[in-house]
């Protein structure tokens, strides 16, 4: 059982949703990212996604490319992301660490010693935007096999007859994303996406997670409601890049995990 | 042990891979858009009404078969072997990509869609897919880097002459790989009534096989022309083409990959030098295997993975990847890869137009300047063909600022 699956368990037994919040490593700053890492759990964040800087984020909008230039800018490595792991894990040995990114510098430093690496940072899960099922023996079986947990997306045009292939493989959790589109586009609307979740929740046990489009604290508690939790990234990279101090981008945070958690 | 004979046409597989190269390494999103093309695809190829419109197209809207011909005076004057150069800068819109984007937005029309996106670099890919999206009265957008852009302008405009929309892509640098992410985030946002048309053999599987099946009217035509000009059963002993991503060279190799007697030489963008400064595309000669835009190939990449910006005059060769077939013809043995640098791209050039009265696009500039190195020494029995795959009238500013040469386009 990683991280993950004990706090999803737990969640559970609350009768709570999960609040899931993504950041970019080493965004602007190294010391920076690892302040406002360091205090999501006591703004309410159930999971942390780390995002891991590439060049061509070719999913993503406007406000995570920028966000990943600025911490490549500043000499952001898969290295230093995963030392960022390993020093919040000084202080915090329970909340889950999903790293989300591209393939490319994973493949670059080899899958077996990546997951060496990874497991001894303390990382919980992996979300590869670029490795649907069909690319499988690449890294989720490996990781899977190594005890990590591979988060599957799930789409819009993850039709009935794909859906068995996307789930086969998945663990932790279902990444629902609820757009066609790129990371940071229009609101999510929590009427549309609640047939898309059920018709996921009747194939699989796994928690569904919705995410891409959720930005306030009231799409928060909307998206929650219909979903066993949400993930909130773009808006608050965007509070990062209008340059708020920390205490004010974790009370933003808050706002929305109070949101989810309301729902 | 059998022996049968071990032929290098018979991939990808059905995972998309030639050896470990190529894949469908998309976002989920896009992974039933790519499958429901592989689909359409596997039934057009043997749908004879398909390659009857293709054929009928290939002859009477782009000018196929383009001529194969014997450049007599460059043969003369490198004094070597004998050098054919196929023509496919005389196709309508002046290079070989028209091949390519004729086949894809037929399959475009066959899957009901009604808007094309493309990405492109010097524009040629850009300018085709206008074209035929004119022709066919579809709504064509245009990524292209706003560095390009700025370069490029007389394509720009033709481009939007041709009724398409220009999108200048300032996103990472602005250059061909940033467009590509662009026109994946546009296809990603608009999945159900767009379809996009990849102007190179590289992106996921089933692009890089589709692409070099549309490109390989080129080779096939070679076969076929150089037996009526030289003889029956006379192959070409050496291939070359210059390579960005690398679909010309692609069309002219693979007809030939199982004539073993056939040497094939890619001719990557070299800039100022394969160095450690990365001032070329040379991603076979200076990159490693990695992945990006779908597929697995040989990228330019930094030690932690992040791709890096390649360099060329050309800027049809300025792309950071190549197609994943080239990585494995590359990695077998089957074809050899070399590098040229924008200086003798440019005498290249130069002796094209001053030996044949043929203005060369800056790309098969390249290919012309190994043809240059290696065909004095080979024996006068020795046919090289050669790729001339683009016109030069894109590439003349560029020139001609090269030259020191003031000219003004407003004329």
């Amino acid at each position: 059982m990683t991280r993950i699956d004990a706090k999803f368990a737990a969640l559970k037994a609350e009768g709570k949703k999960a609040f899931v919040a993504y950041i970019m490593a080493g965004d602007p700053d190294q010391a920076k990212s690892f302040e406002v890492m360091q205090g999501m759990p006591a703004a309410g964040v159930d999971v942390i996604e780390l995002g891991v800087p590439f060049t061509d984020p070719m999913a993503d909008g406007e406000t995570i490319q920028l966000a990943g230039q600025r911490a490549l800018e500043g000499g952001q490595t898969l290295q230093k992301t995963l030392d960022m792991a390993t020093e919040f894990r000084k202080t915090d040995d329970t909340t889950p660490i999903v790293l989300m990114g591209y393939y490319n510098p994973i493949y670059n430093r080899g899958v077996e010693q990546f997951l060496v690496d990874a497991q001894a940072a303390g990382i919980d899960g992996l979300i590869v935007v670029d490795l649907p099922p069909e690319e499988d023996e690449e890294l989720c079986i490996p990781a899977q096999a190594a005890g990590m947990n591979f988060i599957r997306l799930a789409t819009p045009t993850t039709d009935a007859k794909r859906l068995p292939k996307v789930l086969t493989n998945a663990s932790g959790f279902v990444y629902y994303v609820s757009i066609t589109g790129i990371t940071g586009a229009a609101e999510a609307q929590a009427d549309m996406v609640a047939p898309e979740v059920n018709r996921i929740k009747a194939s699989t046990d796994l928690p569904i997670i919705v995410g891409f489009g959720v930005k306030t604290p009231e799409t928060t508690q909307a998206i929650a409601g219909i979903a066993d939790g949400c993930v909130v990234g773009s808006a608050i990279v965007n509070q990062i890049a209008e340059g708020k101090p920390v205490a004010d981008i974790l009370s933003f945070v808050k706002s929305l995990s109070d949101g989810a958690h309301r729902a | 042990m059998n022996n049968l004979f071990n032929s290098f046409m018979t991939g990808p597989d059905e995972k998309g891979r030639f050896g470990k190269f190529g894949g469908r390494f998309v976002s989920e999103t896009l992974m039933p858009l790519i499958l429901s093309l592989e689909e359409e695809y596997e039934r057009a190829k043997t749908d004879d009404s398909f390659w009857d419109e293709m054929n009928d197209l290939w002859t009477h809207y782009v000018g196929r078969p383009s001529p194969l011909y014997y450049a007599n005076r460059l043969t003369e004057h490198l004094g070597g072997a004998k050098i054919y150069l196929k023509r496919d800068e005389l196709n309508h819109t002046g290079a070989h990509k028209i091949n390519n984007v004729l086949g894809q937005i037929i399959l475009a029309r066959r899957m009901g869609k009604t808007r094309i996106i493309a990405e492109t670099g010097a524009g040629q890919h850009g300018v085709a897919t206008a074209t035929v999206c004119a022709k066919f009265g579809l709504k064509c957008v245009v990524y292209m880097g706003a560095h390009d852009v700025e370069r490029q302008a007389p394509n720009v405009f033709r481009m939007r002459l041709l009724g398409a929309e220009v999108v200048a892509v300032t996103s990472g640098r602005g250059t061909l790989k940033d467009a590509m992410n662009d026109a994946l985030r546009d296809w990603v946002t608009n999945v159900r009534d767009t379809f996009y048309c990849i102007g190179t053999v590289a992106g996921p599987h089933p692009y890089p096989a589709m692409v070099r099946d549309f490109q390989s009217i080129i080779g096939k035509e070679v076969r076929e022309q150089l037996a009526e000009q030289e003889g029956e059963g006379r192959l070409p002993d050496t291939l070359i083409a210059a390579i960005g991503g690398g679909s010309n060279a692609m069309g002219l190799f693979y007809p030939f990959l199982d004539d073993k007697s056939v040497r094939m030489i890619g001719v990557e963008a070299g800039g100022k030098g394969v160095n450690d400064k990365m001032e070329h595309c040379a991603s076979l000669t200076g990159g490693r295997p990695g992945v990006l835009h779908g597929n697995l190939t040989y990228l330019l990449q930094d030690d932690d993975g992040q791709i890096l910006e390649g360099y060329s005059i050309s800027a049809g060769l300025d792309y950071p990847g190549i197609g994943p077939e080239h990585s494995w013809l590359h990695d077998i043995g089957r074809a050899e890869y070399v590098s040229i640098t924008d200086k003798e791209a440019l005498e290249a050039f130069q002796l094209s137009c001053s030996t044949e009265g043929i203005i060369p696009a800056l790309e098969p500039s390249h290919a012309l300047a190994h043809v240059m190195k290696i065909a004095p020494d080979l024996p006068a029995d020795h046919i090289i063909v050669m790729n001339m795959c683009g016109r030069g009238d894109k590439d003349i500013f560029t020139v001609a600022k090269y030259l020191g040469v003031e000219i003004n386009a407003g004329g």
